[in-house]
């Protein structure tokens, strides 16, 4: 199924549904609240990607994805901080301050990306 | 401060929140497949860590306190985006966990099976970010934090 193009982001959407959900489950069983916050961090999106990358392009494209991926997360660090001192500081909406950040988390994980890169 | 797990906490939560999910998670998982095939793995693995559901789990945790609130009468709203700021700052410590995930998949992935190189990885995952939330609550960073408003956040959730 992985080796047609539709079959492989039906794959994709299916397994990165279920390992989003499946931590989403284990976020909202434990308390308190901020160690529940851990599971808003979990690799879910890696885990599905790289396994699919693994199995069709090797390892060592998967490496690569890895290596760009630590970017990715300083950038998380970023954006995730930066929501929290806004909700918290100037207690603004969850999903309005959560969506109007993503332009920083896309522009910051870029930025460490060609920075590194260049 | 002790961690709990509760399965009666599941039963607030309706069918459709977990629809949102599952779809937000499966249709970054697709996004994150196209921009790689578009624009190269480079790219295409700084979206491996993207805040996927983080948007909609943040309006979700604060619905959920509002609601909260209200069945004993009060307005929550205030209360609600102190702990959906509560919740972001978990996945702050997370994210320090996710960058280590990271790291072990680059180092490992050339060494090891890909079994092995998920197992090690999600451990380091789950290992720095637990040590961090730790940190965290240890009485150093809560006076090096200081600031009322974050402390009484962080002691009631």
């Amino acid at each position: 199924m992985l080796s047609s193009p539709a079959g492989e982001l039906v794959i994709r959407f299916l397994i990165g549904g279920v390992l989003v959900s499946l931590f989403a489950v284990i976020a909202e069983m434990v308390r308190p609240k901020s160690f529940a916050g851990l599971f808003g961090a979990a690799p879910s999106i890696a885990l599905t990607t790289l396994g699919i990358a693994i199995a069709q392009h090797g390892k060592d494209y998967a490496a690569i994805e890895a290596h760009s991926m630590i970017f990715g997360a300083i950038a998380f660090f970023l954006y995730a901080a930066t929501a929290s001192w806004l909700l918290m500081r100037y207690k603004t909406r969850a999903l309005a301050t959560t969506v109007g950040l993503l332009p920083l988390w896309l522009a910051a994980s870029l930025a460490f990306w060609f920075f590194v890169r260049y | 401060m002790i961690v709990q797990a509760k399965l009666a906490s599941l039963k607030g939560i309706a069918l459709h929140e977990w629809a949102v999910r599952f779809f937000f998670g499966g249709a970054v998982c697709v996004a994150a497949g196209l921009i790689a095939r578009r624009f190269g793995p480079g790219v295409g693995g700084l979206f491996l860590a993207f805040p996927a559901i983080f948007p909609a789990g943040a309006s979700m945790v604060e619905a959920h306190e509002k609601k909260h609130k209200a069945r004993a009468g009060f307005d929550g709203t205030t209360r609600g985006r102190t702990v959906a700021g509560v919740d972001a700052a978990g996945a702050v410590l997370g994210s320090i966990g996710l960058a280590g995930f990271a790291v072990t998949c680059w180092i490992s992935l050339p060494l090891l099976s890909t079994g092995a190189t998920f197992a090690l990885a999600t451990l380091v995952w789950i290992t720095l970010s637990i040590i961090s939330w730790l940190l965290s609550k240890s009485r150093v960073f809560r006076h090096m934090r200081g600031g009322k408003t974050t402390l009484h956040a962080f002691r009631n959730s």
